[in-house]
């Protein structure tokens, strides 16, 4: 990249509920690391994290994303500039 | 506006009485009323804490409405969900509709409630004599949801 360049590849990630309390924030700035350009391959990176991201964000644990305020799934794609949210299944109503 | 998340709590008649306002085509209008009960899987409730997703939980109330508007012919909507510390008796949340006639109105009623309680971003925490705990999503919600699709 040439030094005038700007690339933003930073992501604003909220945590709500349940996950907001076991992960001890409920939002943060990440710039995506190299090879991170899917929700899936952003929960895989958060999950080494260890500790509580590794159970919170685990196999066996009912996690929703949103993408934009969009419900997505582990193959939507993010480019940076999203705002990508983690919560778990609504009990709303 | 066809939804609101507040915290202050809402009156049924005058929310009712504002929809139908100088329309006389509406000849049914149907309502439901969410209440905090004080007992939640055999525990006692002494609080329930409503927490939501701002721009996004009102943006998915809003494509709940537009689909019920789709699929049903009515006239009007609104859905008001309360957020924060609720006690056994408050009111949660009001879903009401209008209609030329009651089958309309009673089936987007139910249809709003059922993609409510599975799709908009909100989440129940409650205090029991056991401590707090979040409510954990039901099955049979998925359920009763699935059958409009």
């Amino acid at each position: 990249m040439k030094p005038n360049e700007t690339h933003t590849t930073t992501v604003r990630i909220l945590y709500f509920a349940r996950l907001r309390e076991s992960l001890g924030k409920g939002e943060e700035e990440l710039v995506l690391p190299d090879g991170v350009a899917t929700v899936g391959a952003l929960a895989d990176f958060l999950r080494q994290r260890g500790d509580a991201w590794a159970s919170e964000l685990g196999a066996g644990k009912a996690v929703r994303v949103a993408v934009n305020q969009d419900m997505a799934s582990p193959d939507t794609e993010i480019k940076g500039g999203e705002e990508i949210a983690f919560f778990p299944p609504v009990t709303g109503g | 506006m066809p939804v609101r998340v507040q915290t202050e709590d809402f009156d049924v008649g005058a929310e009712i009485a504002r929809l139908r306002e100088g329309n006389p085509k509406v000849g049914a209008v149907a309502s439901f009323v969410g209440i905090v009960r004080d007992l939640n899987d055999g525990d006692a409730v002494a609080t329930l804490t409503l927490e939501h997703y701002p721009g996004m939980t009102e943006k998915s109330l809003e494509d709940i409405v537009a689909q019920a508007q789709q699929r049903w012919d009515i006239y009007d909507a609104l859905v008001v969900h309360r957020v924060g510390t609720l006690q056994p008796l408050d009111q949660i949340v009001l879903v009401v509709v209008t209609s030329a006639h009651r089958g309309e109105s009673f089936r987007a009623c139910e249809f709003l409630m059922d993609y409510l309680k599975t799709r908009a971003p909100f989440w129940k925490k409650e205090v029991t004599p056991q401590g707090s705990r979040w409510v954990e999503a039901r099955a049979s919600d998925d359920t009763a949801a699935d059958r409009w699709s």
